[in-house]
């Protein structure tokens, strides 16, 4: 049963980003074609064919799988870069714990144990990324390592092992760094133009450059409506759906509702944005690492605008999971004095 | 109606293969689980004397529960058969559930680095353990399920592959939640 569903979401999450390197490219493409037609490389006839070299079209194709390549091969290390992770090493007993609580994940999931980082930030959270099981890499914060007793870490860690298992790992990655890298770079480019960027002083002093003033203003333009247009598909194409079934496998794999919902009631009372998350890593994290981001909404709109499931449905979902298993199986009697 | 019949058989043929394959590689996975656990049962046979030297000093009234785990240990580790060795690996289980319980009783114990090392070493032996155990259990009924199950069964009984039994947990370690040195207040 379980085996057969995991299929399924592996399949769907290759599919997913297949479809995610296949619209960036598509999109890296039809920009470099539009600054063509701009500087006109590529022009129309007078019979309605094109005609010319298209070669920025070329070269932004190019780039672009430059790029992709670059993100699926040093994904991990951009994201792990981003968020100010450092390995984890055994340096005191409690980080030993961590270690061994992820080996002890790694055996109940039956997959090769991946790499561990820590970020030094006082809020407690979690994620994992990666392009495959034998290459992924679990990321905690200090906070979630102070706060968590061993069994609610085995929860958050099972969490993250089931993002592994079902390759949700590396459609989230490439997210991140795809997606979000444009999200990233349109701010950016945003911000320079506004605040003292070249254009502000070309205007004063110059008078030649007038095309290339031009081109710059329209791939800015161009950057920053695309900017927002990027960020909601990021939080469109990321589905709530896969954080309620990490939470499901993670208690395939403890056999224990109660500890993965005590950690996040635990983490639930603790309002305290994570200092280097980002849009762009934001939906990699086992809760929403963004300030003011856990509103307990869920409409249509919340819907499509979150990359996470309000906590308390969470909570509501593993508490419906625990009643189901303590009214048939041995753990009845602890739930009951609980 | 020639080519039919080839299709047919060429058909069966396929799928015969197929569920062949299929017992083979649980067949397989089943033994690679089962080397998992024997790598922690291992290891926790090899902490065990160190353990033990470590809290001696400190444990003078718990001579009983010491004893046991060495008993138990040599037990394990002479058994004859298998169905001998697993009993006494149970009992190994709950003895030293019931040593890292006592253990919490012992503040002065939570001073000693050596002690907390491989308290924590045990801990993890342990808990790998348990799961490695859940792991070969799971992949066993899938085994079992599919020894059974129409049409794999006629291909199972054809080649030899037999049912193979499930670890079963010892009464007392049932009772014994895992090892959870952190909260510390759970009784068994």
């Amino acid at each position: 049963m379980a085996a057969a569903d995991f299929w399924a979401l592996e399949r769907t999450n290759r599919r997913e980003t297949a479809l995610l390197v296949g619209t960036f490219l598509a999109l890296f493409t039809a920009l470099g074609f539009g600054l063509d037609l701009l500087i006109g490389e590529v022009y129309f006839t007078d019979t309605g064919g094109l005609a010319g070299m298209p070669f920025l079209t070329g070269a932004a194709l190019i780039v672009g799988i430059i790029q992709a390549l670059a993100s699926y091969y040093g994904g991990a290390r951009l994201v792990l870069a981003s968020v100010h992770a450092r390995e984890l090493t055994p340096d005191t007993q409690q980080h030993q714990t961590v270690l061994n609580v992820i080996q002890e994940m790694a055996v109940a999931a039956q997959m090769p144990v991946p790499r561990a980082y820590l970020i030094d930030d006082p809020a407690p959270n979690a994620f994992a990324t990666g392009r495959d099981p034998a290459h992924s890499v679990i990321c905690v914060t200090q906070g979630l390592v102070n706060t968590m007793d061993r069994e609610e870490l085995q929860g958050v860690i099972g969490h993250e092992m089931a993002h592994i298992r079902d390759y949700d790992i590396r459609t989230m990655m490439m997210i991140a760094v795809l997606v979000g890298g444009i999200a990233m770079l349109a701010d950016f480019v945003y911000r320079w133009m506004w605040f003292g960027g070249p254009s502000a002083r070309r205007r004063s002093n110059s008078e030649g450059g007038g095309s290339a003033g031009a081109l710059i203003m329209v791939i800015v333009l161009l950057l920053a409506v695309l900017a927002p247009i990027f960020s909601q598909l990021l939080a469109m194409a990321v589905s709530r759906e896969r954080e309620y079934l990490a939470d499901a496998t993670s208690v395939e794999f403890t056999r224990n509702p109660r500890a993965l919902l005590r950690a996040l009631e635990t983490i639930a009372t603790v309002e305290s944005p994570l200092r280097n998350a980002s849009r762009g890593t934001a939906h990699l994290f086992i809760v929403n690492p963004l300030e003011g981001a856990r509103e307990d909404k869920e409409g249509f709109l919340d819907n499509l605008l979150s990359t996470h499931p309000p906590l308390s449905r969470r909570i509501a979902r593993l508490q419906a999971l625990l009643a189901q298993t303590s009214t048939e199986g041995t753990a009845s009697t602890q739930a009951a004095s609980h | 109606m020639g080519l039919v019949i080839i299709i047919v058989i060429a058909a069966l043929v396929v799928a015969a293969v197929g569920g062949y394959n299929s017992l083979v590689s649980l067949r397989n996975q089943v033994q690679n689980a089962w080397a998992q656990i024997d790598v922690q049962l291992k290891r926790r046979h090899d902490l065990i004397p160190n353990l033990i030297e470590a809290v001696k000093g400190y444990m003078q009234f718990e001579r009983d529960t010491l004893t046991q785990v060495v008993e138990a240990r040599a037990h394990a580790i002479s058994a004859p058969d298998q169905a001998s060795r697993v009993q006494a690996e149970n009992q190994l289980t709950a003895g030293l559930g019931r040593l890292l319980a006592v253990m919490e009783n012992y503040p002065q114990l939570k001073s000693d680095q050596t002690v907390l090392r491989l308290q924590e070493e045990l801990t993890t032996t342990e808990n790998q353990l348990s799961f490695a155990r859940q792991a070969y259990n799971d992949l066993v009924m899938r085994l079992n399920t599919r020894i059974e199950v129409f049409p794999t069964n006629l291909i199972a009984t054809q080649f030899g592959f037999h049912e193979v039994e499930l670890l079963k947990a010892a009464p007392e370690d049932q009772a014994v939640p895992k090892v959870d040195l952190s909260l510390g207040t759970k009784q068994a």
